[in-house]
């Protein structure tokens, strides 16, 4: 695989896209009825699906249950059919586990975790497809999923990947970009008020171009934010024609 | 503006998966044509008025060529009649994947602004991408994108000249046209159905009118191609000539034979004597395949990666000590010749090693070569044949039609196929180098056989230089301690102008002394990452050649702003340690400075000064301390087991005018030169412990590994039959024993011994610390257990990256990412070995070169040693001139043969009473050979002893002339270390 130019001399990503651009966003919102609250979201060819529940009676009693605010409970899972060889274990591996453990500290920080004690509330997130940014297509995913639900978050939070080829940040990278090594780094973000609920950043990167790909990163975030809000309004404003029809 | 397309891939990695895409196709990439206002382009590169004059497209236009052309004509797209082209990302990438040295020389001619080159990203372009078709081949598939996209550069710049001319209200300038080249006939012929202007590269190049000698460089792959084309019929009927070659195995049969252990990979190493005869070395093995007979060898050329089958063992032999050149003037005898040489050894010898035949081809190794044009006797005809300066490549077959006029020149030529039915390879010419003889084009021979990146450094390079008149500002006195109180001063050989160290030493009051090293802050100068260094850390070295010195940095930098000269304040990189008067040092400390160096002396005149008891300032006083101090130190390296080796260094003095060399020197060495080496010892391995300490992962070392006891053994053997024992089972020992092997009448002989045991030993590498253990870390001629090269950042790259390291670790500089990264130090490190090593062979290559000029058109008699005796010759060192030269006892005429007997036990060769063994002294008759003006070489005869039948009469004593002499760029002494 190795002699793949990631970024070509005329300023051109591996699939056509230039340093700074996403990839097409495409997303639905309450999409089964049995849940509380449900989303659907494709970035490029990553397709992820996440479902909500909650807030209900802590399961598991009293024991599990924190009285001061909501347990939030996530749980990962790629689909077998989500990359190119079947996948043996959907779920339940280290990878899952590290990213579901993520989620959950991501949406305990967005939460208004104090408004539901002794409860608790469940994000099930699924990749569909995987095609890079699996963790960041999930963020996104569930966060219209927690709207759809209605549950009260400080902000929507966004999350994006970033990253470095040949002294230039690339936004939202593929599954072929982060493969070929590289530093590859993960912000959660709440886009208003710029604090990160979740940051990562895989194999190494030099300080003097942290905060290069930290604001690339950034950026990348706030352009999801646009779109996801963008996709809530359509989606409230449909609801409620369609409310006012009937 | 994206519009999303995603297809489907096949590849293979173990196992068939499916690998998806997304393929976005995109409205915003221009055109890149000044013609053009339809695109949104802010500085387009392709000019409004093309111009080239063809008497076959005598309009303006573009020029689209498609990959084969880019691939196998590279050197015409080179030229600079070829501006204004357009070169497609399908192109591009495939040139890319088919030859990485190809598309790194378009990447130069893009960045080049003059040849206006423009890449179209045409696979992400709306409107000239299109899905591959079933069943498409991807060639084809690539042909019809590059129509496709040559078709819609043809109706966008008629749109656009349209719309420029509605703007410019009825200006009727006439539009440009895009000229599609290619050189498969079925592409051009369906390109020009579309409508498109299309033709071969041969049609257009011919039609060229300001430059008809372009012909020349066209690249002969055509009858390639047809061979290629025709390979499912009948070959051997292909235009009436014998298939002379065993067809190569594919690309994919060569895979799973090499998987399956059918076939061995490995590198083809030509011989040098024998034009039939090579060797393959196979990756991971010890033992070396031979190759006999131009039919194994199958086209293989020097350097290339093949694959081979190894023969049965009854059909195993061995190389013939003949020394064999192909003297074939014509391609018939050639092919005469072919099968003589197949048929000439039938003989199965004892001794027979492991021999193979070669089937494949991994990887062609090619590179332009230098080289003379063939004589021959048809001056007229276009065919000709071409010799290179290196023996081990075949000659090469080329059309021109200037032969005339390069006959006696020397030329740079490439190859571009060997078809099967061809005794030779195919090439065209490149480049003329200049005349044979002439010392400027030697000189850029060997310059180029090295690999010496020689050109004079580019405008970019030169824009990173600090803007003259430079001075020191406010803020450079505040972050750098001022030492410009110190007497100072620098010790270096006559007519050096890159002085990169300096000395001071003073009393101190608690009755220490203080002792500093200065070297020249390069690195202030040369910031990691821009143009300057990239082409610094490129040439890696400055090379010495003997005439001329090639620069690693800009002469401003090497010669003023960076040479620590008398009497002129500069920015130093200061190492002081305070030492007791036993030399025992107390404390180390590092740190920028500035420095003002009260004088420049020549180690002549320092040594004057420190033996003139009259003089008692205080820079003759810190040079007698400095080598009072340098004495000490060196007898504890020498205790320590550090080698004292010797290698013949000579210096030419040259004629004022012509630049001939009149006389030869040996080197001296004084006490200063062993001084100023000391301190430079000292200070690399402070540095050294000081930057593995900060960077224990990635500090740039240098390391000299423990040579095998078994390697010492010629040397060994060669110093018994002197009655020498030499001891090699330390570093210590052999230094002791070599000390000890002294024999009184025969004064030269410790050195000779000394000489050849460095030969024994490997040379010295720069290496990341994070890469080995660090038991690891020795330096074996040092005897120390961690060094580096700190010393000469003005002249080695490697002292370059210490600089930076230290600088760092003083907290006086900012770190950047690749300094940090172990793999990327110890890929740097790999490339300045090769470029040292390679500086090395150019340095010794020209020391020959003038020997050869020296010797020109005189005979002489000069007294020389035995270094080595072979079967059918002895190997003689002339220490005057610092060359060795063989001795053939047994030569072409066999009325000789017989005359010597060769002792193999004892390595003597005997002939009479008279008896040749190794380190015995001889006269020796030299003149040079002027009969092949390729390889110019030096006749040695024997004058003493006497040997009746073969030794010649001493010459008559030749007046000396007194010719007024200039000394020549001087190499720097081999300071810090081998």
């Amino acid at each position: 695989m190795a002699g793949i130019e990631l970024l070509s001399d005329q300023g051109f990503r591996v699939d056509g896209r230039r340093p700074h651009e996403l990839r097409k966003i495409q997303c639905r919102m309450g999409v089964f009825r049995q849940a509380d609250g449900s989303a659907y979201i494709e970035q490029g060819n990553t397709r992820a699906l996440a479902t909500v529940y909650g807030p209900h009676e802590a399961s598991g009693g009293r024991v599990r249950a924190q009285h001061d605010r909501v347990t939030i409970n996530c749980q990962y899972s790629m689909a077998t059919f989500s990359t190119g060889e079947r996948k043996k274990r959907p779920m339940g591996d280290r990878k899952s586990q590290e990213m579901s453990q993520n989620l959950q500290r991501t949406f305990e920080a967005a939460i208004m975790t104090q408004l539901y004690p002794r409860s608790q509330i469940d994000i099930y997130v699924q990749v569909l497809q995987a095609d890079g940014g699996n963790y960041c297509a999930c963020v996104n995913a569930a966060t219209l999923a927690i709207i759809d639900a209605g549950i009260p978050m400080r902000d929507y939070v966004c999350a994006c990947s970033a990253g470095f080829v040949s002294d230039t940040p690339l936004v939202d990278i593929s599954y072929l970009e982060e493969s070929l090594g590289g530093p590859d780094m993960i912000v959660a973000l709440l886009p208003k008020s710029e604090q990160i609920a979740l940051f990562q950043l895989n194999s190494r990167l030099h300080a003097d171009h942290l905060s290069k790909v930290l604001d690339m990163a950034t950026k990348g975030c706030k352009d999801i934010h646009t779109v996801l809000d963008g996709a809530v309004r359509d989606h409230v404003s449909e609801v409620t024609d369609s409310m006012a029809r009937s | 503006m994206l519009t999303s397309k995603s297809f489907v891939k096949k590849t293979k990695r173990g196992s068939v998966i499916k690998v998806v895409r997304e393929h976005y196709l995109r409205d915003d990439i221009w055109c890149g044509s000044e013609v053009c206002d339809i695109c949104l382009q802010e500085a387009p590169v392709l000019e409004r008025h093309p111009q080239i004059d063809s008497d076959l497209c005598d309009f303006p236009h573009y020029v689209l060529p498609d990959t084969n052309v880019l691939l196998h004509q590279i050197d015409i797209l080179e030229d600079n009649i070829i501006k204004n082209v357009i070169l497609l990302q399908t192109v591009q990438q495939e040139a890319k994947h088919r030859s990485l040295p190809v598309h790194k020389r378009m990447r130069d001619i893009i960045a080049n602004t003059d040849k206006k080159f423009y890449v179209f990203t045409n696979e992400h372009h709306k409107e000239t991408y299109s899905e591959r078709k079933p069943g498409e081949s991807p060639n084809d598939y690539s042909d019809r994108l590059i129509r496709q996209a040559a078709k819609w550069y043809k109706d966008h710049l008629e749109r656009a000249r349209k719309q420029g001319s509605k703007v410019t209200d009825g200006d009727d300038e006439s539009g440009v046209s895009v000229v599609l080249l290619t050189n498969d006939m079925a592409n051009r012929d369906k390109a020009r159905e579309d409508g498109m202007l299309a033709y071969t590269v041969h049609e257009y190049v011919k039609s060229l009118i300001a430059k008809p000698e372009l012909i020349d460089r066209l690249a002969q792959i055509t009858s390639a191609e047809n061979e290629r084309k025709k390979r499912d019929s009948d070959i051997s009927s292909d235009g009436g000539r014998k298939v002379l070659f065993p067809e190569h195995m594919s690309a994919t049969q060569l895979q799973s034979a090499v998987k399956n252990g059918t076939v061995k990979q490995g590198t083809f190493h030509a011989s040098s004597e024998n034009f039939r005869e090579g060797h393959v070395s196979i990756h991971g093995e010890e033992q070396m395949i031979f190759i006999k007979g131009l039919a194994n060898q199958n086209r293989a050329v020097n350097g290339d990666i093949v694959a081979i089958v190894i023969l049965p063992k009854h059909q195993w032999t061995c190389p013939s000590s003949v020394v064999a050149v192909d003297k074939a003037d014509k391609e018939e005898e050639g092919e005469k010749d072919f099968e003589e040489g197949e048929n000439s050894d039938s003989s199965r010898p004892a001794n027979s090693q492991p021999t193979g035949k070669v089937v494949g081809i991994v990887k062609r190794n090619w590179r332009p070569y230098c080289g003379v044009l063939q004589p021959s006797n048809n001056m007229e005809g276009t065919r000709h044949l071409f010799m290179a300066a290196e023996k081990k490549i075949p000659k090469i077959r080329i059309e021109t039609r200037q032969a005339a006029s390069l006959q006696g020149q020397r030329i740079i030529v490439s190859i571009d196929s060997w078809p099967r039915n061809s005794r030779y390879p195919m090439g065209h010419f490149v480049r003329l180098l200049g005349e044979i003889g002439d010392r400027d084009t030697e000189n850029e021979v060997l310059l180029l056989e090295h690999d010496v990146p020689h050109l004079p450094f580019s405008e970019s390079v030169l824009s990173f230089l600090p803007k003259m008149p430079w001075g020191i500002t406010e803020e450079d006195v505040k972050v750098r301690e001022d030492l410009r109180h110190l007497d100072i001063c620098s010790v270096d050989p006559p007519g050096c102008t890159d002085i990169d160290d300096a000395l001071h030493c003073r009393e101190l009051d608690n009755g220490n002394l203080e002792v500093g090293v200065h070297i020249a802050d390069v690195t202030h100068f040369i910031r990691p990452g821009n143009a300057l260094d990239d082409e610094a850390f490129n040439r890696g070295t400055t090379v010495y050649l003997v005439d001329k010195r090639i620069d690693m940095v800009p002469e401003l930098l090497s010669s003023n702003l960076c040479s620590l000269r008398g009497n002129e304040e500069r920015f130093a990189f200061t190492c002081i340690w305070e030492v007791t008067h036993k030399a025992e040092i107390v404390s180390t400390r590092f740190t920028k400075s500035i420095i003002c160096s009260r004088a420049a002396f020549t180690y002549e005149e320092a040594q004057l000064r420190i033996d003139d008891k009259s003089m008692n300032d205080n820079v003759t006083l810190g040079l007698r301390g400095l080598n009072r101090l340098a004495k000490i130190l060196k007898q504890k390296r020498l205790d320590n087991g550090a080698l004292v080796l010797a290698s013949p260094e000579i210096r030419f003095s040259m004629d004022s005018e012509t630049h001939d060399p009149i006389e030869v020197q040996q080197k001296e060495m004084r006490e200063t030169n062993s001084m100023v080496e000391e301190f430079m010892l000292l200070a690399n391995i402070s540095v050294a412990k000081k930057i593995h300490e900060e960077f224990p992962q990635c500090a740039t070392l240098r390391r000299h590994p423990t040579p095998s006891p078994s390697s010492y053994e010629p040397v060994i053997k060669a110093a018994l039959a002197k009655g020498v024992e030499l001891e090699v089972d330390s570093g210590h020992a052999l230094a002791q024993s070599l000390d000890k092997a002294v024999i009184p009448d025969e004064p030269f002989f410790n050195n000779l011994l000394r000489m050849m045991t460095t030969r024994c030993m490997t040379q010295a590498l720069y290496f990341s610390s994070g890469t080995l253990p660090f038991e690891d870390f020795f330096h074996y001629g040092l005897a120390a257990p961690i060094y580096t090269h700190f010393t000469s950042p003005i002249r080695r790259y490697s002292d370059i990256l210490v600089h930076r390291a230290l600088a760092v670790a003083i907290h006086a500089d900012q770190s950047y990412p690749s300094l940090l990264d172990k793999q990327n130090v110890q890929t740097m490190c790999n490339h300045m070995n090769i470029r040292h090593r390679m500086a090395q062979y150019a340095g010794r290559a020209s020391v020959a070169l003038h020997t050869q000029i020296f010797l020109k058109d005189k005979i002489l008699d000069e007294e020389g040693f035995i270094i080595f005796v072979r079967k059918n010759a002895v190997q003689v060192f002339i220490p005057k001139y610092g060359f060795e030269g063989t001795l053939f006892l047994r030569g072409p005429d066999k009325d000789k043969d017989g005359l010597f007997k060769y002792n193999e036990e004892e390595c003597t060769q005997s002939a009479g009473n008279v008896t040749l063994r190794g380190f015995d002294k001889v006269r020796v008759q030299i003149s040079a050979e002027t009969s092949n003006i390729q390889h110019q070489k030096l006749r040695m005869k024997l004058v003493e002893p006497k040997v009746s039948g073969f030794s010649v009469d001493p010459q008559p004593a030749e007046p000396t002339r007194e010719v007024e002499s200039q000394p020549p760029p001087t190499k720097k002494q081999r300071r810090g270390g081998p």
